[in-house]
């Protein structure tokens, strides 16, 4: 690691490099993602809600990556990788909060709520 | 140990080992990793609220449900508000990557203009929910609901008064980097919220009024 | 006069004169107690004119060390109390049988049974493995302060004003009567609509804001800051686990924010969350504490199994035996901590599929900490061992803590956790692991590094003392409630019919008499050794002939630790510079930059205790004009820009060069 005698608040761009491209990508992109979830919903588009709730869900992980990329300037470089790793990290416990207190709530639901017995 | 010599280099077989940096060393700053790791922490907080709605989603108590009582067109336009927010947030941040002073500060007020949009047209919703009797208080799912809806707004509310707070202090000392840092952690925090708004108009409103 | 009666309202809420138990002797006492002890050391400290010093020096230094030294002077002070409520429920449960029903009503008792689990955990052992963290990290990974030094007295400070709103509940109203994570509907505001459950949801805000600053912190200072060539697996073992320690708070404190501010909701505006109808689920607050609960647990021995790792690895002097599996070890436990905690709550009923794979992840977990105890005793085969006071604690809670684990792999089997759930055996098991393994650890760990701290070592024979006492005591006051448990006794209970069990309670008090003595042993040791401290010096700043960086700075080390940051090559890089015969420079020293202390914590914090104080007594103007007032302060700080300065090259020199002159004459 070389040494440098500067100044204590350094001008090395701190941050990423942003672009006007990025940002117009990932709004036209956002506005495209969020317009047809909303048209399926509110024109009743399939019969099933399971199919409509399933692709609306996936629409929104896509929409989310979306964010991270193009708003938030996400890779793998920057931080050298915290980053990532951080918000890797925290998706899995995401995912095991969400997933698991719904486990666990509909098991105990069903076993120990009143009228299910 | 307890000679002293002016000297901190020994020499080995491969070539002196040097124990110390010799001059100024600053370590990396830390600032925009520590604000990152922060939001992490947040998602969890909305995490748990996540979990909370989903379990207590259809728990109406004999009261309304999400069909009768979602507006989806106060929703359309909400999330429109806080997605042109974000571009405007992303002009001002090209702004100040160009160091001009004044683009950050209009595109920066007009962020904060449509975020105080979006949290009137969310007070108008909640008004009219708890006008129609749909309070709070009156099932699980309404609960989860406003706890939900509600952080999130306060959150945006937060970000707001933040954003006057960085107007003054970049008019007082300009684009310095403490202030462009700072300008970087609340645009982390901006579009953070509007990542959160997607989960919340998907998994609330618009899975709320499928039957 | 219909005015009157609304002012006296608006101001005071619901907080009268009945708030303050005149009618309680045991309370009265320890009011009196405190208040003179309180006044005498206010008086001192004016009398001594201290006042300047202290606030200087101290309550609004940023310096690590000292926020390090604050959190444990904390964390002891608070042991006291934890401690005090202890031996008030062994008296209680050994002589509380038949017509005897004891000196504490079970309200009472209540209380003591909920304040003791969250000061131990929340203000004991929290602050006191913070304080160790604080201290220790900059100085192992040869950097000047952490990452954000004005957040790190901030979090101090907020800590320090929970541990104050929940003792003001001693004596100002009342406590909860909850148990130490306060289940719904108990907990609600239909069960418990006294102010006891809002002190508990208060304080534990409040604190939980300073922990998980600190936790961002100290994970930035160790990502950011590490000297150069100090890879990730070239950093101190005690580094490692702290990191993951970090990973965890970070991760798991939200939870409780979320979980606690939902409670608060319930209680304050009556909403549906946790209540028994309105669609409301109160089995989903226990699920949620403890998606928080078990990765507290392992936020809490983590950094004890790094302090168990320096000191085994110094005491045998030798390297610490599979450094790599114990990287790895610790990582697996990060990430599994997640995947436990519905063990806590077999019994709530969620059925066998969900039982059972709980009950195999609890299982797994336990194999990287088993891969650990082996580490520790191939380091120490054929190592050449002295059994100071750290190694004896060492060895005390590897018997120990093996013992207590083996019980939690018992409990984690559902069909038996069905019956010993909530029993004695459980209590016995956790503080089992948390005395044998926490407590253990954080005694070695501030025996061990004292001298680094302070310039002076520890008393070894009044620490041996408080080791043996402590040891015994505990094994006489927790191996009982096994066989109690075992035999069908249930937790938080205050009073017995079967005369049979008695005795087994009498030999538990009995342990608490003795770990009563190990802890004025250890008060004793503290004041000895401070009157002895010049015969007790450490002059070199490595009396253990340590094997990482700290041990390279004078003790206590200069105020930016580091003249010139280290380089590092290998792991133990303060070993290996001895080996090359690495000698100080004393001279070309420059100007070192340092951040400034700040009032703005102590102030926050003092704000965010009257805000919290106001809430509980539903005093709501005065709580809206100070959340007013915690937010303007906390703006008006942010418009602060001059943070740092430098110390002169000067002034460097001249410390430096003092420690030359002790090098000399050592």
């Amino acid at each position: 690691m070389s040494e440098h005698t500067h100044d204590h608040d350094h001008h090395e761009a701190e941050g990423p490099h942003v672009t006007l491209k990025e940002y117009v990508t990932g709004f036209v992109l956002a506005v495209i993602l969020t317009v047809i979830p909303f048209w399926l919903v509110m024109g009743n588009v399939f019969e099933s809600s399971t199919t409509t709730a399933l692709i609306i869900l996936a629409f929104m992980v896509v929409q989310i990556v979306v964010h991270m990329v193009y708003f938030l300037h996400m890779n793998f470089h920057s931080e050298g990788g915290w980053n990532m790793l951080a918000l890797i990290f925290t998706l899995v416990l995401v995912f095991i909060t969400l997933a698991g207190s719904l486990w666990v709530m509909i098991s105990l639901n069903n076993n120990m709520m009143p009228g299910m017995m | 140990m307890s000679e002293a010599t002016m000297t901190a280099d020994v020499k080995t077989q491969d070539g002196p080992l040097e124990f110390l940096v010799k001059g100024d060393h600053h370590p990396q700053n830390g600032t925009l990793l520590g604000f990152w790791l922060y939001l992490m922490s947040d998602c969890l907080i909305f995490a748990c609220l996540f979990a909370t709605y989903g379990v207590l989603a259809r728990s109406y108590a004999g009261g309304p449900t999400g069909m009768e009582v979602f507006d989806l067109s106060l929703v359309a336009i909400n999330t429109s508000m806080l997605l042109l927010s974000s571009i405007t947030y992303g002009f001002a941040m090209l702004e100040m990557q160009a160091n001009r002073l004044k683009g950050t500060l209009i595109w920066l007020a007009v962020t904060g203009l449509l975020g105080a949009g979006f949290l009137a047209v969310e007070l108008y919703e909640f008004y009219h929910l708890i006008h129609i009797g749909a309070t709070p208080q009156s099932s699980g799912f309404l609960t989860a609901f406003f706890a939900l809806v509600g952080t999130h707004g306060l959150h945006v509310l937060f970000g707001i008064v933040w954003l006057v707070t960085l107007l003054f202090q970049l008019k007082k000392h300009g684009l310095i980097p403490a202030n462009k840092r700072r300008v970087f952690c609340l645009s982390m925090f901006w579009h953070f919220l509007d990542v959160v708004w997607v989960g919340v108009f998907t998994y609330v409103y618009l899975m709320g009024v499928l039957p | 006069m219909f005015e009157n009666l609304d002012l006296t309202k608006l101001i005071f809420g619901r907080l009268t004169w009945d708030a303050i138990p005149f009618h309680d002797p045991i309370i009265l006492a320890t009011f009196a107690v405190v208040a003179v002890g309180g006044v005498a050391m206010l008086a001192a400290i004016t009398h001594y004119k201290l006042w300047g010093y202290l606030w200087n020096e101290w309550f609004t230094s940023i310096d690590h060390k000292k926020i390090g030294i604050m959190y444990i002077i904390l964390g002891l002070v608070m042991l006291l109390r934890g401690f005090a409520d202890a031996i008030m429920m062994r008296l209680q449960q050994a002589m509380a049988f038949g017509d005897n029903m004891g000196y504490l009503p079970p309200d009472h008792y209540d209380q003591i049974f909920t304040a003791h689990g969250v000061i131990m955990i929340f203000f004991v052992a929290m602050p006191l493995v913070t304080g160790i963290m604080n201290y220790l990290i900059p100085l192992q990974i040869g950097t000047r302060d952490v990452a954000f030094p004005f957040l790190n007295n901030f979090s101090f400070w907020m800590t320090t004003g929970g541990a104050v709103l929940m003792m003001m509940s001693l004596f100002v109203g009342e406590f909860a009567k909850t148990g130490w994570l306060a289940y719904p509907p108990l907990s609600g505001i239909l069960q418990s609509p006294g102010v006891g459950v809002d002190y508990y949801i208060w304080s534990l805000q409040i604190a939980g804001v300073g922990t998980l600053l600190s936790g961002i912190n100290l994970l930035v200072t160790i990502v950011k800051m590490r000297a150069p060539g100090m890879s990730l697996m070239k950093m101190p073992v005690f580094t490692w686990t702290s990191l993951c320690t970090n990973v965890l708070i970070v991760a798991a404190f939200p939870v409780l924010t979320a979980v606690l501010a939902m409670l608060t909701l319930d209680r304050y505006l009556g909403t549906a969350f946790f209540t028994n109808d309105m669609g409301g689920n109160a089995m989903m607050y226990v699920n949620l504490i403890w998606i928080w609960g078990h990765p507290e647990v392992y936020i809490l021995i983590l950094p004890v199994f790094g302090i168990f790792s320096e000191i085994v690895a110094t005491y045998s002097r030798k390297p610490l035996f599979g450094y790599t599996s114990m990287v790895y070890a610790t990582v697996v436990i990060t990430v599994l901590s997640y995947l436990v905690w519905l063990h806590h709550f077999f019994t709530m009923g969620s059925g066998a599929s969900v039982n059972s794979f709980f009950g195999i992840t609890t299982m797994i977990i336990s194999i990287p900490t088993g891969a650990k105890v082996f580490n520790w005793l191939f380091t120490m085969f054929r190592g050449r061992i002295t059994f100071d006071v750290p190694m004896l604690w060492t060895v005390g809670f590897m018997v120990t803590f093996v013992i207590g684990g083996m019980t939690g792999v018992l409990l984690a089997v559902p069909p038996a956790d069905f019956v010993l759930h909530n029993s004695l055996f459980l209590i016995a098991h956790f503080h089992n692991v948390i005395i044998g393994g926490v407590l253990f650890g954080l005694f070695a760990g501030i025996t061990y590094w004292f001298p680094k701290a302070t310039g002076y070592k520890l008393d070894e024979f009044w620490g041996k003392l408080s080791f043996w006492f402590w040891l015994i005591g505990f094994y006489f006051a927790f191996m009982p409630l096994y066989v109690l448990g075992l035999m069908g006794v249930t937790r938080r209970v205050s009073h017995f019919e079967d005369q049979s069990l008695q005795i087994w309670f009498q030999i538990a008090a009995f342990g608490a008499v003795l770990i009563a003595v190990g802890i004025a042993a250890f008060a004793i040791q503290l004041i000895v050794s401070f009157r002895r401290r010049e015969a007790l010096v450490d002059k070199t700043g490595d009396p253990w002939d340590g094997r990482t960086l700290e041990w390279s700075t004078s003790s206590p080390p200069p105020p930016y630790n580091f003249a010139f940051t280290p380089r590092v090559h290998d792991l133990d890089a303060w070993w290996q510079m001895k080996q090359h015969g690495f000698k100080r420079p004393e001279s070309g020293f420059i100007p070192i930059h340092m951040p400034k202390g700040t009032w703005a914590g102590i102030v926050l914090s003092a704000i965010s205790v009257a805000c919290g104080f106001a809430l509980i007594w539903h005093m709501w103007l005065a709580a809206a004009v100070s959340f007013v007032v915690l937010v303007a302060t906390a703006i008006y700080h942010t418009f602060n820009y001059d943070r740092d300065y430098y110390i002169p090259a000067e002034e460097v020199e001249r410390i430096e060069a003092e420690r030359t002159k002790v090098l000399a004459n050592v």
